[in-house]
């Protein structure tokens, strides 16, 4: 784990730059975290598209969600699939790398090389386990900044993200707004509900009640507790997807003929979640799930400011902001997205927001969603005019 | 919104035009597909932002590059912080608000100025219609039936000016406007102008906010509209 900066860059097929690796920062400049704690040292992955312009002004922050991470726009090194947004970052897309640098950095807590629970203690020299502290949203952003800053890069044209990636965003504008031009928040809310608690609990809970799980010393017994962390991955798929949507594409269509009048996976929707639960646990670090979605249920941007939304973004007020959200979105429903605009409004900052249509639940901002698709572009291409970019 | 406005022509977008003063902020209320701010932007160099309920009309700002926010006047109006800019316009829309003194007063909370049009009830056509047929006018101003207009709380001239006087709002500039003609400043205290003016457009302020020398009601449209120079 050396440290690796944005020079190191390579031309992928599209002739687009790419860069990234681990940065890893000296032990005298730790995280701090929110809970008092603090991580040295520091290591930070992330990736890069495009090339930062002579001017600094053209950086882009993406900031992917629970499950994403850094590999945006490229194929995953684990999956072999195309990256999380390679719909919207790429060649003519709304966030086309010839034009901007794009970063997106894998956060704190996670499992694709930046510090999370399966990294190795330095003082242990065994993975951290449940001895890694808990980390927020705001100590996310905290590490994001502090890479930002060792890029180079001392604004950002904008940073973007959906859902816990939207989170970040609003955690940027309440921490660093003097750093920021503009920012999209998509499919995201203010704050995480007793609801949505209540359903990361359950795959807390499927995690944990796992025997391999091994009060999450698991890697260093050389098991991997599959089971608990693919049904975690099963309950919270469904929350990404609408009724209608689970509905138009399964039904109650069978696998085979006929009913098994057993327990096999008889429903079509059942092999769906199962196949998604098996896949999931290839990619992902059971303790990192834990620490991400605690990381998600202490969000309360308000909480942190006085219990007033309006401010947390008092000092936002040079930042242009779109905040998007879906019709069907029930995980993270259209009311919230409204409180933060009506806050953002209140705050007295430029603030864009669209309820898009569409019946595929809170997942649509991975997915072929035009309305998206132009609200991006045409946000972007009027910033960037009034940025200067060329 | 959207189709009201369409209705009502682009006479009302000039007159807004030559109203509103140059690199000021805007709120366009209903604004559609965002037509007048982008008119606004590119010809006075106006900082906009629209307020819109229709979904298309929405993207269709954002597919511009509009700041624009999907909500509905009649409920989202009370979130925007005070004097938050210089001019809030209401074309052709608070026939249609659910409540239009309310609207009215939080149009001149949320800015300094109020542009705001609407179809005059004691148009000529309107009255004659209602003596002679006894039935709800459908004229150009009011296209459609009863049934299905988006109108619920039309009025006339005089209920305007009586509202205005009732919520303390100075008249700086009237005009009345017919499509396909050029805008007509006019006196709306004038019985006559009740009968004429298909449609009407008024700029507002708050009284004694504004220069105490300052005419109580400027007509004279015809030159640069007499307004106080903006605080900003």
């Amino acid at each position: 784990m050396t440290q690796t900066l944005a020079g190191a860059a390579i031309t992928d097929g599209d002739g687009v730059q790419t860069g990234g690796g681990v940065h890893r920062f000296p032990s005298d400049r730790p995280l701090r975290l929110e809970s008092g704690a603090s991580l040295a040292p520091l290591e930070v992955a992330y990736k890069t598209y495009g090339v930062l312009n002579a001017d600094k002004s053209n950086a882009v922050l993406v900031c992917h969600a629970l499950t994403g991470d850094q590999h945006a726009a490229s194929i995953h090194p684990v999956t072999g699939k195309p990256g999380w947004w390679s719909r919207v970052i790429g060649p003519g897309l709304p966030l086309d790398p010839g034009r901007y640098f794009i970063i997106c950095v894998n956060v704190i807590g996670g499992c694709m090389g930046s510090l999370g629970p399966s990294s190795i203690n330095p003082e242990t020299n065994k993975p951290y386990g449940l001895s890694f502290p808990v980390i927020t949203i705001a100590d996310m952003v905290r590490a994001q900044a502090m890479l930002i800053e060792a890029l180079g890069v001392d604004t950002l044209f904008a940073v973007v993200g959906g859902s816990m990636g939207g989170m970040q965003v609003l955690q940027w504008a309440a921490d660093y707004p003097e750093k920021l031009f503009s920012a999209v928040c998509i499919a995201a809310a203010p704050r995480h509900s007793a609801q949505n608690i209540a359903f990361h609990e359950v795959g807390r809970q499927a995690i944990m009640a796992d025997p391999d799980w091994r009060g999450g010393a698991y890697e260093e017994q050389g098991v991997r507790p599959e089971k608990g962390l693919a049904v975690a991955r099963m309950a919270a798929h469904i929350t990404y997807l609408s009724e209608p949507a689970l509905q138009r594409r399964f039904g109650r269509e069978l696998q085979r003929d006929g009913l098994s009048w057993g327990f096999d996976a008889d429903f079509q929707v059942e092999s769906y979640l199962r196949h998604q639960g098996a896949s999931f646990v290839d990619r992902f670090d059971a303790n990192s799930y834990l620490y991400i979605t605690r990381a998600l249920d202490y969000f309360d941007l308000a909480g942190a400011h006085g219990g007033v939304l309006v401010e947390a973004f008092r000092r936002a007020r040079n930042v242009r902001f779109c905040v998007l959200s879906f019709s069907s979105d029930w995980l993270y429903p259209t009311i919230e997205s409204r409180d933060i605009v009506r806050a953002l409004n209140a705050a007295g900052c430029r603030a864009s927001f669209a309820e898009i249509e569409t019946d595929k639940g809170h997942d649509a901002f991975f997915l072929d969603e035009p309305q998206l698709d132009l609200s991006l572009r045409g946000f972007f291409a009027s910033a960037a005019q009034v940025r200067g970019l060329k | 919104m959207s189709t009201a406005r369409e209705g009502s022509g682009r006479e009302d977008f000039r007159e807004i035009l030559r109203l509103v003063r140059p690199g000021t902020r805007v709120l366009d209320v209903g604004c559609a597909e965002g037509e007048l701010l982008e008119l606004l932007a590119r010809e006075k160099g106006v900082d906009g932002q629209g307020l819109e309920i229709s979904p298309a009309g929405v993207s269709a700002c954002l597919a511009r590059g509009l700041a624009v926010v999907q909500g509905d006047a009649d409920h989202d109006l009370d979130h925007f912080p005070t004097r938050a800019f210089d001019y809030a316009v209401l074309s052709d829309s608070l026939q249609q608000m659910r409540d239009p003194r309310h609207a009215l007063a939080e149009l001149l909370r949320i800015a300094e100025r109020a542009v705001v049009s609407f179809p005059n009830f004691g148009h000529w056509r309107v009255r004659l219609a209602l003596v002679t047929r006894g039935r709800m006018p459908e004229t150009k101003a009011l296209p459609q039936p009863w049934w299905s207009t988006p109108n619920i709380h039309l009025c006339t001239l005089r209920d305007f000016t009586a509202l205005c006087e009732d919520l303390d709002l100075r008249i700086d500039a009237c005009a009345a406007l017919a499509s396909g003609k050029p805008a007509r400043a006019i006196n709306p205290a004038l019985p006559i102008e009740n009968w004429r003016a298909e449609t009407a457009l008024f700029l507002l302020s708050r009284r004694g906010e504004s220069k105490a020398s300052g005419p109580a009601v400027a007509y004279d449209l015809l030159g640069e509209p007499e307004t106080a120079p903006l605080k900003r």
